[in-house]
């Protein structure tokens, strides 16, 4: 059963910054919604107002039959009765209980047999078991995380909310985490709202994607919609990937991968756990462009198209060519004037292996 | 060494940072969470006995709990005697003059608990009662036992508060700095000094065990 959440709130900060966010979705029973958006843009405001930590001024919130908050009707539920699970940036564990203590710190309401069933299947989904007896500051950052998550879902809340989940890590553990979230977050069978600035994290966790800038939100759709389609300059701009494409790793071999895209094959680098499935993403600005053959370049992608679109961007222009699949690039001006670019022209798009980013994506479950 | 003066001494003391700890608390918590505005007044109101000196303070106390003042009567009512020179107006007297002694480190544990634990506990379904008792009083325990101690310690050395509250009764009121001075007026140096003695030792022991026990939550002397 999908579960609809309607967000209409207005909330003013001492700095004069204004959140006013509107957004309505239904959210399937595993459906993992992104907050997307830079630093600042209000994503976590967001995040916090439908866990009740934050008032907003205005506005309503609503998911599936409840009002959470209604400024009108003078509702504002309280944390505690909202039944979610809230993970902040930190985990803000607790450093005077051991993981087992975190795990069940929620689960006073239940018997001694129950609570201790639950802190045991936590421990078990989230492959914890023998660090029970052990206090936050003895794990690492992984495990921390991993405890605070174990945490949030032991009272098997009906909406899962998630702070940045992978940005406290370091790189090498933040991509091993980020197929094992996604896994786990489509595993639970609850929906989950999963705050990040990382298009990687949004590519490989997101199901749905709220893009949200200066605290409005500007464009909902599938990361691949919004990646690819962003509905004005400013998403554009937030984004910063103008071309994520399904695509199959093929072969990896010495850390070179050969992916397949709509029939046409790419070559990238690849990290150390990728694929089968993956988002293979282009930025714009790396794609260049070349009449005829581009020769013997050092870029071991050389991909034959026609234009089909050419916009202006100020003292840039976009290109969208068609290789078989949409590619975007952008080019200065001037180059649009020397290569006498016009729709229809057959171009050569050339992109370094290094410039076409894997993102793998554990499940070949793709929504777009 | 008069040791009817020290008994009535530590049961005061002790009596006094038992109760402290059960209402110093809730106003440390408030003191500590509330976002009201005009909390500063309140604060300084906490804060007065700090710098009042002992006499004004008891004078005001005698007054309020005196057989005059509309709680002075309602006790003489319930309990057949007025308040001052007993036992009981001597505790209200200390517990009031050592508040700050108490809220204050409460007031600065609570504010060391970072708010992000006590909201996770909030969505983790705990009530701000369960989140108090089960979170921030256990990340809190150095604070409390040092308020604690510096109110029992601070009762321990009371004179101005305990002359004008409790008068000098021997058994009841009459407490050891009251029974130092009593030695000094007759003359009796030698009894004087045993008792004097005695206190700067119990004192001494006691802020050695709170600096020794914390050293970053506030104790008697501000933070560097």
């Amino acid at each position: 059963m999908a579960a609809e959440m309607t967000v209409d709130i207005t909330k003013t900060f001492p700095s004069g910054f204004t959140l006013r966010a509107r957004l309505a979705i239904s959210l399937g029973p595993s459906t993992v919604l992104i907050l997307f958006g830079p630093s600042g843009s209000g994503k976590t405001t967001i995040l916090r107002c439908l866990a009740g930590l934050e008032r907003p001024e205005e506005g309503r919130i609503r998911f599936i039959s409840r009002t959470w908050f209604d400024a009108e009707q003078a509702i504002d539920v309280p944390p505690q009765e909202r039944g979610v699970g809230y993970m902040s940036q930190d985990y803000s564990l607790f450093p005077t209980y051991s993981v087992a203590g975190n795990i069940g710190f929620g689960l006073g309401g239940l018997t001694a047999d129950e609570k201790q069933r639950r802190v045991a299947e936590s421990l078990t989904l989230l492959k914890l078991q023998g660090l029970e007896q052990l206090t936050p500051s003895q794990l690492s950052g992984g495990q921390q995380q991993r405890v605070a998550l174990a945490r949030a879902i032991a009272r098997h809340p009906q909406l899962l909310l998630l702070d940045e989940p992978l940005s406290a890590l370091d790189t090498p553990t933040r991509l091993r985490l980020q197929g094992e979230l996604r896994h786990l977050l489509k595993h639970l069978a609850i929906p989950s709202i999963v705050v990040t600035h990382d298009w990687g994290e949004a590519l490989a966790l997101g199901d749905q994607m709220a893009v949200i800038g200066a605290g409005r939100v500007l464009q909902v759709g599938t990361p691949q919609e919004v990646f690819n389609r962003p509905n004005g300059e400013e998403v554009a701009r937030i984004v910063g990937i103008e071309t994520a494409l399904q695509g199959r790793v093929r072969e990896s071999v010495e850390g070179l991968a050969t992916v397949e895209v709509a029939g046409v094959i790419l070559h990238a680098l690849a990290g150390d756990e990728v694929g089968p499935d993956v988002f293979v993403c282009i930025r714009a600005e790396d794609v260049v462009l070349a009449h005829g053959s581009a020769g013997t370049t050092s870029a071991r992608n050389q991909l034959r198209g026609s234009v089909v679109d050419i916009s202006s961007m100020g003292a840039l222009v976009k290109v969208g060519l068609d290789c078989g699949f949409p590619l975007s690039a952008i080019v200065t001006r001037s180059a649009v004037e020397d290569l006498h670019l016009s729709l229809g022209m057959p171009l050569t798009a050339s992109i370094k292996a290094g410039a076409v980013h894997l993102v793998p994506r554990r499940d070949a479950a793709f929504t777009a | 060494m008069n040791w009817i003066a020290i008994g009535v001494t530590l049961k005061l003391a002790m009596l006094t940072a038992l109760l402290l700890v059960v209402i110093g608390l809730p106003i440390a918590y408030w003191v500590s969470f509330s976002r009201w505005r005009w909390k500063f007044l309140v604060e300084s109101v906490v804060a007065l006995p700090l710098v009042l000196p002992p006499t004004v303070m008891g004078f005001y106390i005698l007054v309020a709990i005196g057989p005059h003042s509309p709680f002075g009567r309602l006790y003489t009512d319930l309990v057949g005697h007025p308040l001052p020179f007993t036992f009981e107006g001597l505790l209200i007297a200390s517990v009031l003059y050592s508040l700050p002694f108490a809220v204050q480190p409460f007031a600065a544990a609570f504010d060391q608990v970072d708010r992000r634990l006590i909201e996770a506990s909030w969505t983790l379904g705990v009530s701000r009662a369960g989140t108090f008792f089960k979170l921030i009083l256990p990340m809190s325990v150095a604070g409390v036992v040092t308020g604690f101690v510096l109110s029992f310690a601070h009762t321990l050395g009371e004179f101005g508060v305990v002359l004008m509250v409790g008068g000098n009764i021997e058994g009841v009121t009459r407490t050891v700095s009251i029974d130092i001075y009593d030695e000094v007026q007759a003359l009796n140096y030698a009894g004087a000094a045993m008792t004097a003695l005695f206190l700067l030792a119990v004192s001494y022991l006691i802020l050695l065990s709170v600096y020794a026990m914390n050293r970053k939550v506030w104790a008697v002397w501000p933070q560097k």
